[in-house]
């Protein structure tokens, strides 16, 4: 086996090559821009410069005539064709319930304040550059802080959200001997997929076809009847292959309708490709955080206080909430617990969910004062872990289905040769290289929802799985394809399957990590009831053989599958495009959480300042991996990411203008190769027959959880500072002139 | 982007004089700003020209002349580079590695192998700078881009931005690398104009910003780099760039440095060469700290006081303040480093 496709531990599936993989090495998958049309007509967004305000003027006179220009859509002619629809976490469809054009009115910088519509693309975006804008300009509020933002108490906006906590924490705060309180933040991030939000949209008739990049292709279905007022019968959106989404694709944007208006305006399929700059405000972003962190702790380390307080940046109109205190109020056995959030609405587009949404945030400054309050014992940081180890979560005292915390420590300190670390900051220097070696914990709920699929049984010996789930580059084609083969004892090669389209029965968001767990039970299911109807017994040949005495020309299971604890109607609400996730912290009678601990070697010079991570290892037990190749692929990418979110990644803001100004992938740093050395992801087995029948966890999002703590607590170890703020960066660590 | 005219080039002086026929025709051309622009690499003009920051009428592609004018030819007197040589052909010849390192080096470090592929060194060292503000249009205010509109950096968010070199109009920070080592190597440039060619010390191209920051270099109109000169210099061997950065690769530098040292056999430097990139409005020399290590022995202190004098005028701004520390920390290790080299 090759590093790159890890030989099976116990309760783990073959290294199965990608299903889609020559496919996608050889051009042959289209994605949603590629599809050919005839008489496209191309769309080319006009960004609002201002932040708040309104619209003055829009001079089109000049762009109105040029060559190829067929028309300009805006507030002037559009006010009343998208019907308003309610963000997302109110119960609607949207990721931003602003609807552009729907009138001057500029709520925040990016804004779509005109779209322009022509013969070629060329044409389109030089019209669009040359519309003049005159603007009545309004003072804006950018983040914490600026004049005019409104802090809200999360609890009192939200019924959904409740704020953990258990006992008595101040008194226990007060009377412990040891203590740390501290402040952390993170920044804007975004998430930078290579593929642009792209959306095309062709009527035929009164039926219109999207092909749109999408983690939800039923939620831009039922979402954009609604803002269209027509039925969703006749909405069909197809997405067979995204290229990267991390939680941007997840939400119907505002684009889509527009683009279906003017597709039917024109009477032609309208194809908008938006740029990067613009991909920084028509979809959603990582909302900037503030954490405060207060832990208390016995000499030996247990703890016996922990508050965990958050503030996080938002929209003015849409009230998101990262709100990861679920989760880091639960991962350590402690009696006196205390936590809230607070959102701040801000001039700012809205934000959203972005790998590990709560918990890369969260567990960072989790992560980051458990190796402070360590430091205060000193104690080993993963003895620290050990001490407050627990199979109960401490709010309620619900039991983990399983928790292999630190089987995972274990096996990646032993890999990483943690017993070799001098403890002491500053002590294993390499010349003039200052080198740090830190840990973190991972942990990510184990969530599912409701799917559909329909599985078919050919007497040829071919089976093929249809249902509408996307793939988003993680390898839900392949794992599919391999549920379906073990299930029905047929070699892969014989399974065909279908993913990313609205003709097919529907598959939940594919976010929240959710995707493998709830599509590959639903595929088992489907694969089941066709050996029931067949025999129960047969499976491969056998079962083929059982279809052709009965000379069947094939036999079609449509089934549906609902996880542990969903609420009624979840299914019902599926077909309806909303998700409805469950487990992790959310269920009343267990916890459902997969686990991992994150090892990071840093190096900083020692005059110049700059970080680097010459070496990871990390260690993940989240129940079956269905195949250790495409999940080796998923956790590594979480953990590189980690690098980024440690060392590189800030959306920058002028302040004054509430306005991002390094928006393209020149200035947003994301790691490159070089920053990319030695990655170990070690895959811990673990058994967990509670979660669902075939004891998958999901691996989507917890590479990247803890790994910005690692980095931080590495560095802190190579040179005594305690950086809080991420990025963390040259400017940080700079001691002033 | 708007639409414009494409000519190719079939010999130089055809290009310069087609240049000046383009700024004839144009009643009012905007100082800085022509109406006609060579292309060689594109790999920046033709990013500013999607973005609408740059809208030249016409294009004159010069990349036809290569032949004539990418030659690299190492002699005793002097390295003589072709401006249309490619980054890379200059960053990977084996006579530059060893005997002119900095050259080199401020070439490998810069940008990525495929714009390395691309670009010309005569289009890199006159790319334009980074700054946000100067890049998107939404923003009104730009004197760079937009003479007499203000500068929306001087308050806005300026971690990238000039501590050196800045004026009350503009504090865009130069992006490129080699033109420090240019810089540093008292390189000369050979420029084909409509009335002929002409050198100019490489240290009197670039402009500071002054209060026409839209003008940026002292090129007339139709005028085009042919080559660079790098006299042959007893420092030459012990040379470096220093390129301080948040991650490893394809980043503007925070900080840089291109030194090189003439150091006797007693340990007393001769010579010294500094030039500093990512902190300064245009490439910059540091003469002062040059003059300070002359009959110095090199060591963290001498080098340390010398980086201190590099900075000696440096005025920050909110975000950059920390450019000044860097800028002395790479300066300093820049030459420590430099010193212990084997030549």
């Amino acid at each position: 086996m090759t590093v790159a496709a890890p030989t099976p531990k116990a309760n783990m599936g073959q290294p199965v090559p990608r299903y889609d993989g020559l496919a996608k090495v050889t051009g042959s998958a289209l994605y949603a821009a590629d599809f050919p049309h005839l008489d496209l007509a191309y769309a080319y967004l006009v960004s609002s410069g201002i932040a708040k305000g309104r619209v003055k003027s829009l001079d089109v006179r000049e762009v109105r005539t040029l060559p190829g220009v067929l028309d300009i859509l805006s507030h002037e002619n559009m006010s009343d064709a998208v019907a308003h629809a309610k963000f997302f976490s109110d119960g609607g469809p949207v990721s931003n319930s602003v609807v552009p054009l729907s009138s001057p009115e500029i709520a925040y910088a990016g804004q779509t304040i005109a779209v322009v519509l022509a013969n070629s693309y060329e044409a389109a975006r030089d019209a669009a550059q040359r519309i003049v804008v005159d603007y009545d300009i309004d003072p804006a509020s950018a983040t914490f802080g600026s004049k005019g933002a409104i802090d809200q108490v999360l609890a009192e906006q939200s019924k959904k959200h409740e704020d953990p906590k258990v006992g008595d924490f101040a008194s226990a705060y007060a009377a412990a001997p040891v203590k740390i309180d501290a402040a952390y933040s993170t920044p804007t991030q975004h998430h930078n997929p290579l593929e642009l939000f792209a959306t095309v949209c062709s009527w035929d008739g009164p039926n219109l076809t999207v092909y749109e990049p999408s983690q939800n292709v039923y939620g831009i279905k039922n979402g954009l009847a609604q803002q269209l007022g027509m039925d969703a019968s006749r909405v069909r959106v197809i997405s067979p292959f995204i290229g990267g989404a991390f939680g941007s694709k997840g939400a119907l944007t505002q684009r889509t309708a527009i683009v279906a208006v003017a597709a039917k305006r024109l009477g032609r399929p309208v194809k908008l490709v938006a740029t990067r700059r613009q991909a920084f405000t028509i979809a959603t972003y990582r909302a900037e955080t503030r954490h405060i962190i207060k832990l208390a702790a016995t000499p030996d380390g247990k703890l016996q206080a922990l508050s965990h307080e958050g503030f996080e940046v938002t929209s003015r109109p849409d009230p998101y909430a990262v709100a990861g205190t679920d989760a880091s109020t639960r991962m350590y056995a402690c009696p006196n617990i205390v936590s809230n959030v607070t959102i701040v609405r801000a001039d700012r587009s809205t934000p959203g969910f972005m790998r590990a949404p709560a918990e890369t945030p969260y567990f960072f400054a989790l992560e980051s004062a458990m190796d402070e309050l360590a430091i205060a014992l000193n104690m080993d940081p993963i003895e620290l872990r050990r001490v407050n180890d627990t199979m109960k979560e401490p709010i309620k005292g619900l039991p983990y289905t399983s928790r292999s915390l630190m089987a995972c420590f274990d096996e990646a300190a032993t890999a990483f040769g943690w017993s070799k670390r001098n403890p002491r900051p500053g002590s294993m220097r390499d010349g003039d290289w200052l080198v740090g070696w830190g840990c973190a914990t991972a942990a990510y709920p184990t969530q599912m929802a409701p799917a559909s699929a329909r599985v078919s049984l050919f007497p040829d010996g071919t089976a093929r799985v249809e249902t509408a789930s996307h793939e988003i580059g993680t390898g839900i084609y392949t794992v599919a394809a391999q549920t379906a083969a073990e299930q029905l004892g047929l070699p892969f090669e014989k399974i065909t399957v279908a993913l990313g389209d609205t003709i097919l029965p529907p598959a939940p968001v594919s976010g929240g990590s959710i995707t493998t767990a709830s599509v590959c039970s639903v595929i088992a299911q489907a694969c089941a009831a066709i050996r029931g109807k067949l025999s129960n017994e047969a499976v491969g040949a056998d079962l083929v053989e059982a279809l052709n005495k009965r000379g069947l020309g094939a036999i079609e299971e449509y089934a549906e599958w609902v996880p542990h604890g969903a609420k009624a109607g979840a299914m019902q609400a599926l077909y309806k495009g909303a998700a409805q996730p469950i487990g992790g912290a959310k269920l009343e009678d267990r916890m459902q959480f997969a686990f991992g601990a994150q090892f990071v070697e840093v190096r900083v010079h020692s005059q110049t300042r700059e970080v680097r991570v010459p070496r990871m290892v990390s260690a993940f037990a989240a129940g079956r991996i269905m195949n250790t190749r495409t999940a080796r692929s998923q956790l590594m990418g979480g953990m590189i990411w980690g690098i980024g979110s440690a060392l590189h990644e800030q959306t920058d803001i002028d302040t004054n203008a509430a306005r991002y100004v390094n928006t393209d992938l020149a200035e947003y740093l994301i790691p490159v190769n070089a920053d990319v050395v030695d990655i170990e992801v070690i895959m811990v087995p673990e058994e967990d027959k509670l979660v669902n029948p075939l004891g998958i966890k999901g691996i989507g999002e917890i590479g990247i959880v803890g790994a910005n703590a690692a980095v931080a607590n590495a560095v802190y170890h190579a040179t005594g500072q305690r950086i809080r703020d991420l990025p963390l960066r040259i400017d940080g660590l700079m001691p002033s002139a | 982007m708007r639409p414009f005219v494409y000519e190719r080039a079939a010999t130089s002086e055809v290009a310069t004089q087609a240049i000046r026929a383009g700024i004839a025709t144009d009643t009012a051309p905007r100082q800085g700003r022509y109406p006609a622009e060579f292309l060689a690499g594109g790999t920046n003009l033709l990013d500013l020209m999607k973005l609408d920051v740059m809208q030249p009428a016409k294009l004159i592609d010069i990349t036809g002349l290569t032949q004539a004018h990418s030659a690299i030819l190492v002699s005793p007197q002097a390295l003589r580079l072709g401006a249309l040589a490619k980054m890379s052909a200059v960053a990977d010849h084996p006579e530059i590695i060893k005997n002119f390192p900095v050259v080199a080096q401020s070439l490998t470090l810069a940008a990525s192998a495929q714009l390395r592929n691309m670009a010309s060194i005569g289009g890199n060292v006159l790319q334009r700078t980074r700054c946000s503000y100067f890049r998107d249009t939404s923003w009104s205010a730009c004197n760079k881009r937009n003479p007499g509109s203000g500068c929306a950096a001087l308050d806005g968010y300026n971690r990238g931005h000039a501590v050196l070199g800045a004026s009350k109009d503009c504090i865009a920070t130069y992006p490129g690398d080699f033109a420090q080592a240019l810089m540093a190597l008292d390189a000369v440039v050979t420029v084909l104009g409509p009335d002929g060619t002409r050198t100019v010390p490489f240290s009197d191209l670039h402009r500071a910003p002054g209060s026409t920051p839209n003008v940026e270099t002292t090129l007339r109109p139709g005028d085009v780099i042919t080559a660079f000169v790098i006299p042959a210099a007893t420092w030459m061997r012990r040379s470096l760039y220093m390129k301080i950065r948040d991650r490893q690769s394809y980043q503007f530098a925070l900080a840089s440095a291109a030194v090189a040292l003439d150091i006797d056999d007693g340990g007393l430097v001769r010579q010294a060469r500094i030039a500093l990139g990512g902190v300064a409005t245009v490439p910059w020399r540091a003469r002062d700290a040059e003059a300070a290590l002359v009959g110095k022995k090199l060591d963290p202190q001498t080098a340390e006081s010398a980086a201190r004098l590099a900075f000696g005028g440096a005025a920050p701004r909110e975000h950059n303040a920390f450019k000044i520390a860097l800028g002395q920390k790479t300066v300093t290790r820049a030459l420590v480093q430099a010193a212990t080299l084997e030549v």
